[in-house]
């Protein structure tokens, strides 16, 4: 009899889809040939979208590109105008002001203009539009000794290579390190759970780039000050526990920073940022506050691997490892592509769909939108591509809530889907607030997954909360 | 490739395979040995009035949705459920026309007048056996048969009830005591065995422990039911028949009190029907030990000398406050 190791979890909730991780896991990352055209949405993050002008002052040389040692002449007015030549890594908007990140062309052309794309999750969104010139020259990175850099520069250098949160969210990284002085951390947690069935682009990046992962996290503790950093990893990934053990146990300073990998149950949604860390740690957040409320913080293992790159090579963030899975493509891969690129270009690359195809998802199945066009860009944050056939989704009609409660037992934040669910179906969901929907839901799709009656709760609980923020507008309209 | 077919909708996009059809149909399919130990037992009448139970439960869904213009949803098994317990709960010497009445009861009145699946407040079953044992008391209340232990079907068959008519033992144990109950059904010893295995007058599907329960752990092995209410009814009945049962304090038989009349049907099967109990695990619990404390307060006090299937009944409306009362605990509530 085999005796079942038991990995540390987050005791409430989570649910157990099939992983269907085989396709992809065992794939090293290959290389998509530069697509004839990018469109580069301003708005990729959290927070306002690019500038692509910088204001012109005379109290203030823009530094920017300056700093990232790259094209020292080439400053404008404005960064970029049309049929101006970039190359890859160019900085091709800007943030200056409040939470943002900034943009970098993503290949080496000629800037067309800004255009409305087709954004995965927000619909049209304006976005640079670049076409490739075959006379590229490829960019050349030398790497550079960290630690002697200030704290001020690596913070820099972070911001200034646009990086965002590589988890989903997509929270520019260099606001999130930069934390006030009052908050006490001490914990840092390298997210690389990788929850979601069929993405293992995270899987990769920890066995490819074991090194960068552990050096990157080694940059964040510098820079947040603190010393102690574990790395959460589904215990269904040995390969990439393996490889990033060797690394930590090969590293020369051992006493700096003491950095240690997690082996955790393999649950969904175990990469969630709350679930993560009680994992991890057994902290729990309070409602309505911050992790670093309990002293903790969570990276992206692949944030880690970026942040590594911008420091180290001043490389900016302007391609990424993406899954793309599933039985609806000829052949599945893991792929580094240009942010940018158009899924047509990934498709054609990888010998097209299966005529059976039904549903393509950008993003995970529990969390990930479909789409209905092959002409979305990949952002910043699409962590895969999958190309899902009837098989494999379920299209069913959904019926009546029966009442099972098998929801209540799957939501990891001790909500009731069921109720949103009926009260948004009776057309009263701006009444559905108690619920805990607009502070805790993060919209896991636990509750849809389980529910036998294929009820479409997450759907409900988004209709929910945009009904309860009408309400509300309503009221202070009123007052 | 067309892009004209690529199916959209909001996330997840992939599904657990159980479904409502899946947990209905698995619960009626665990509910088959008790009907086949009472054909065996009562004779092939008790299969008759279980099939028009049944036929009428699934017509009366099929014809009231259409009438009120809603979709007809019988596939998903749920009437077929409820035809099933209205027959178990019936004796097995009763008319087989008699169920029809009582599904028109549990269907059309309890169930979709209410809303349809998911919405009635009462067990429909449960409300059908009411109305028959108030509209033919005599039949719900007489018509019992003794149970043959082979060749039932040649013995019962066709043979006028109030012939052979039996009282139930808890009928027995009620209005005559324990000295009768064992000078009809034998020592104790063979009692508990008997009844455990289903050899009893009783309704047509509540005799056996034995199959009621493989039924019932095979429900929680799925994780269908939750263990909650089933331990918690058997659990208090048998405590509270222990303490007030007997002559005196403490002197009860709890054994006898779960293994006859209709507690273990209830408690596997009624009690923990999703739409008309609790969905909290603190809910079920107390609902359970409510209609575990009812249905000893009927049988020991009341006119009935059953009384689960008004205790669950009197349990049922309760579910939509308890419901309101006990909320999952958050997230966030385990902070230190």
């Amino acid at each position: 009899m085999v005796i079942k190791k038991k990995y540390p979890t987050f005791p409430k909730g989570g649910v157990h889809p099939t992983a269907f991780k085989d396709y992809t896991a065992n794939l090293p990352v290959e290389n998509l040939p530069h697509p004839h055209r990018v469109c580069l949405f301003l708005k990729q993050h959290v927070g306002a979208a690019c500038r692509v002008s910088i204001p012109k002052r005379k109290d203030r040389e823009p530094d920017e590109a300056l700093l990232l040692g790259r094209n020292p002449g080439r400053i404008y007015q404005k960064l970029v105008t049309k049929k101006d030549r970039v190359r890859a890594g160019d900085m091709i908007g800007t943030q200056d002001r409040g939470l943002g990140a900034t943009l970098h062309a993503s290949i080496c052309g000629f800037v067309q203009g800004v255009a409305d794309g087709l954004h995965p999750m927000m619909g049209k969104s304006p976005a640079i539009v670049i076409t490739h010139d075959p006379e590229e020259t490829p960019a050349q990175y030398t790497r550079e000794d960290w630690y002697s850099l200030p704290r001020q520069t690596l913070l820099d250098r972070i911001r200034l290579a646009g990086i965002v949160g590589l988890g989903g969210a997509g929270f520019p990284a260099h606001a999130k390190l930069d934390v006030s002085p009052e908050i006490t951390l001490d914990t840092l947690i390298l997210n690389g759970a990788e929850c979601e069935p069929y993405l293992t682009c995270d899987h990769r990046i920890m066995v490819e780039n074991a090194h960068e992962v552990v050096e990157g996290a080694k940059i964040i503790l510098r820079i947040l000050g603190i010393q102690d950093c574990f790395i959460g990893i589904e215990a269904n990934k040995p390969e990439a526990i393996e490889s990033l053990q060797k690394v930590i146990d090969d590293q020369s300073d051992k006493n700096r920073f003491r950095i240690s990998i997690k082996s955790l149950a393999v649950k969904y949604p175990q990469g969630s940022a709350d679930q993560i860390i009680q994992s991890v740690t057994g902290r729990v957040r309070p409602s309505g506050k911050r992790s670093s409320s309990i002293g903790v913080m969570v990276q992206n293992v692949y944030t880690a691997k970026t942040i590594y790159d911008a420091v180290v090579l001043n490389k900016p963030f302007y391609e990424r490892v993406i899954t793309v899975s599933g039985k609806g493509i000829a052949r599945p891969a893991n792929i580094l592509v240009p942010i940018g690129a158009h899924l047509s270009d990934i498709v054609t690359w990888l010998g097209g769909a299966t005529p059976d195809l039904a549903k393509i998802v950008v993003g995970g199945p529990m969390m990930g939108y479909a789409v209905s066009s092959l002409d979305v860009p990949i952002t910043k944050t699409t962590s895969g591509i999958l190309f899902l056939t009837h098989d494999e989704i379920n299209t069913e009609a959904h019926g009546p809530c029966i009442r099972c409660g098998f929801c209540l037992d799957a939501c990891p934040m001790g909500l009731e889907p069921n109720q949103v669910g009926i009260w948004v179906e009776a057309g009263r969901g701006a009444e559905t607030a108690p619920f805990g929907l607009m502070d805790d839901c993060f919209e896991c799709g636990s509750c849809a997954f389980v529910c036998p009656a294929k009820r479409p709760l997450v759907q409900f609980i988004r209709l929910a909360r945009i009904q309860i923020r009408e309400a509300e507008k309503k009221k202070e309209k009123q007052k | 490739m067309t892009q004209t077919d690529l199916i959209v909708s909001v996330s997840p996009h992939i599904r657990q395979t159980v479904t409502t059809e899946a947990i209905m149909w698995t619960v009626v399919a665990s509910l088959m040995p008790p009907l086949i130990l009472s054909v065996h037992i009562f004779g092939f009448q008790t299969l008759i009035i279980t099939l028009v139970s049944v036929a009428a439960c699934v017509a009366t869904e099929a014809i009231s949705q259409r009438l009120l213009g809603r979709p007809i949803r019988i596939r998903d098994g749920s009437a077929v459920i409820t035809g099933l317990l209205l027959a178990y709960v019936i004796p097995p010497g009763a008319p087989f026309w008699m169920p029809i009445t009582g599904a028109i009861m549990s269907i059309f009145v309890t169930k979709i007048l209410m809303g349809g699946l998911g919405f009635n407040i009462f067990n429909p079953a449960l409300i059908g056996r009411a109305f028959l044992v108030a509209t033919y008391p005599v039949a719900m209340t007489t018509a019992w048969l003794i149970p043959i232990r082979d060749a039932a079907i040649f013995t019962h068959m066709g043979r006028n009830v109030d012939a052979i008519s039996a009282a139930t033992p808890l009928y027995v144990l009620k209005h005559e005591g324990m000295a009768a109950l064992i000078d009809k059904f034998g020592p104790l010893k063979t009692i508990y065995r008997d009844f455990f295995i289903g050899l009893q007058p009783g309704c047509i599907g509540e005799t056996s422990a034995l199959l009621i329960l493989m039924g019932g752990i095979y429900l929680i092995y799925k994780h269908y039911i939750t263990w909650h209410i089933p331990v918690s009814v058997i659990a208090s009945i048998a405590l509270l028949t222990w303490i007030f049962g007997g002559d005196a304090l403490f002197t009860g038989n709890p054994v006898l009190a779960i293994l006859s009349g209709g507690v273990m049907l209830g408690a596997f099967f009624m009690a923990t029907d999703y739409v008309t109990s609790p969905i909290q695990k603190n809910g079920k619990l107390i609902f359970g030990f409510g209609i575990g404390a009812l249905t000893v307060l009927i049988r020991l006090k009341g006119g009935y000398p059953e009384g689960i299937c008004y205790a669950i009944l009197l349990m049922n409306p309760l579910t939509p406050t308890l419901d309101q009362w006990l909320k999952p605990k958050r997230f966030s509530e385990g902070a230190k």
